[in-house]
């Protein structure tokens, strides 16, 4: 398995050269970082090669890392059925960076990007419909963003007197537990009350 | 009417689309769809389905939680075949740390991966033909998924959120009885089918309503990205446990079914075999239990408790099972992406790992996604009575959808 991928590498490295950024076999799977720029020439390369014919897109997604500087990795797992194999495709981008929609070549995108985009509030250029997906209609905010916090800001409910749903600032009768299990001996920080006037 | 030359057009100019809503509370919505349907008289010109009525977050809470906390949510996806959800949760985790799974915990993973294929397709063939009129095959279907539903129950307790399948094997081995019950319960069911095909497979009015609808062509399974029943009643002969075989698949034999036409009616055919076909994977399933019994079902170790006993005599063992409850294993830095062939077409779980007991993110690929999103494509030119019947034969669950 793992040889086959090694010659896709090669192939993809020979041909797309000015795209690829770099590659990574782990537990059998192929990772690919391209460039941003190099997106849709690299897809197109993707489906139309016949060492590849990755005709069919599996899924896309985004990962947020804060404190990167190009903060979302946008993530294509595509599926060849003639060579039955997978591939990872990664690009990475900053916050307001737009990247080109992959719809003109595989229709199914378009629901994919239309959830990062929701989720996580990446631009995609040329999307035919860019609209929210999953969340409420009149949603704001991008709740997959590591800094959304899983309460998230609003709750919704049926108001009495104006015979309607209003929505309100969340309130919680207990605040939302998120438990730190470091163990002391593994070399957790511990910062106590009093401890700053240690530095000062 | 724009109004500049109203006067101007004849009666028949004047008539306009037709917009409507189906759902989300329509019986044949099969859930929580919203689906916004441009008509022409009786043609549908353009379908947008409205999802996320359904979103609970799920990928956002798993981030929160430990990674054996999150094996429930996968129940609560998909909740039709609610077992072969987790197993791709587990996939993805075994596939990170490297665990091997003990053989008799494969086999009753196969085993209970296979009877949530039959709930899935004895669901859907049933709502299937109540959404084109016939009342009494989702009756007997549900019949048969009460007797399904105790297997589960017997195997873990619970008749639906199962949180039976653990990373490292599964959470209990199952008891003689019960293996020699699901024994007694295939062998009813050969003939069960037979009846229920008689039902419809020639009824007139169900092939009335069926053949010939939402004609799906390679082209289109390649194009909409859909796997599973979609894919192969295209013609495409793609089914994950054979073409990348994942726990002990490969060691079974048992038949791909393909259609032909790429119409309902071959779906409800392909269901139909795929039901057969699993009767006989779990046939062999446990006669292959009855070679290694009273084996272990856990891979001890990190991922999954010690055993009950060791715990009243080893120190370890109790701080071991303190922390795995509590703080949980941790998993190395890593990604990967796992998938299971789920009875309506590939599961996926996308894991990224930052080494500590959460994940980092996770990404739930559902087929079912994938297959409501082609209903714009597959519906416009048909009629509106046919949208019922298409919504029926993509086979869709809100749970695995709007996550």
């Amino acid at each position: 398995m793992s040889e086959a991928l090694k010659d896709l590498v090669a192939v993809l490295e020979a041909k797309q050269s000015d795209a690829v950024v770099s590659s990574e076999i782990a537990f059998d799977e192929l990772t690919v970082v391209i460039t941003n720029a190099g997106l849709l020439d690299f897809v197109d390369f993707l489906k139309s090669n016949s060492a590849c014919q990755f005709t069919s897109l599996i899924d896309v997604t985004a990962v947020d890392y804060p404190g990167r500087e190009k903060r979302f990795e946008v993530v294509y797992h595509f599926l060849s059925m003639v060579v039955n194999q997978r591939i990872r495709v990664k690009v990475c981008v900053e916050e307001d960076e737009l990247v080109e929609s992959i719809t003109s070549l595989h229709p199914s995108a378009n629901w994919f990007e239309r959830e990062a985009f929701d989720m996580y509030g990446i631009l995609f250029a040329n999307h035919p419909d860019l609209r929210r997906l999953l969340t409420d209609y009149g949603f704001e905010g991008h709740p997959l963003r590591k800094d959304f916090p899983t309460t998230g800001y609003v709750e919704m409910r049926y108001d009495e007197t104006e015979k309607r749903c209003i929505y309100e600032p969340v309130k919680l009768t207990q605040e939302y537990r998120q438990f730190d299990f470091m163990s002391p001996w593994e070399g957790a920080e511990y910062i106590l009350p009093g401890d700053e006037k240690k530095d000062a | 009417m724009d109004g500049s030359n109203g006067e101007m057009l004849s009666t028949e100019e004047k008539v306009r689309n037709f917009s409507i809503n189906f759902g989300p509370q329509h019986p044949a919505a099969h859930g929580v769809l919203r689906l916004v349907l441009e008509l022409d008289g009786e043609i549908v010109e353009r379908a947008d389905p409205h999802i996320g009525l359904l979103h609970r977050g799920t990928e956002k809470l798993m981030e929160s939680r430990t990674y054996l906390q999150n094996l429930p949510y996968f129940d609560r996806l998909d909740y039709v075949a609610p077992m072969n959800q987790e197993h791709a949760w587990c996939l993805a985790i075994e596939k990170l740390t490297g665990v091997e799974v003990p053989r008799r915990a494969s086999l009753i993973r196969v085993l209970y991966s296979e009877i949530g294929r039959i709930l899935n397709h004895l669901m859907n063939v049933g709502s299937q033909a109540l959404d084109v009129g016939a009342l009494t095959p989702n009756l007997w279907g549900f019949d048969q998924r009460e007797t399904l539903m105790t297997f589960y129950e017997r195997a873990c307790g619970a008749r639906l959120h199962a949180n039976y399948f653990r990373p490292g094997g599964v959470h209990q081995d199952l008891p003689e009885k019960l293996i020699a019950d699901i024994q007694a319960w295939t062998e009813q069911f050969e003939p069960f089918l037979t009846d229920f095909e008689g039902l419809l497979t020639e009824n007139r009015i169900f092939k009335q309503r069926n053949v010939d609808i939402a004609i799906v062509t390679k082209q289109d399974v390649l194009d909409w990205g859909m796997n599973g029943v979609m894919a192969r009643s295209a013609g495409l002969a793609w089914d994950l446990r054979r073409s990348q075989p994942y726990e002990c698949y490969d060691e079974f034999d048992f038949k791909i079914p393909v259609g032909k036409n790429g119409d309902c009616y071959d779906r409800y055919l392909l269901r139909l075999e795929e039901m057969r076909e699993s009767i006989k994977i779990m046939q062999q399933a446990i006669v292959k239990l009855g070679e290694c019994k009273g084996e272990d079902v856990l891979a001890r170790g990190k991922l999954t408790p010690p055993k009950r006993a060791d715990m009243k005599t080893s120190m370890e063992s109790l701080i071991h099972h303190f922390k795995l409850y509590t703080e949980g294993f941790h998993v190395p830095a890593g990604e990967v992406y796992a998938a299971v062939e789920a009875p309506k077409g590939e599961f996926g779980v996308y894991l990224v790992s930052d080494g500590s007991n959460k994940p980092y993110k996770a990404k739930i690929r559902a087929p079912g996604y994938m297959h409501l999103q082609s209903v714009d494509h597959i519906t416009t030119g048909h009629q509106l009575a046919d949208v019922a019947a298409i919504i029926g034969t993509i086979d869709i669950v809100f749970g695995e959808i709007d996550r």
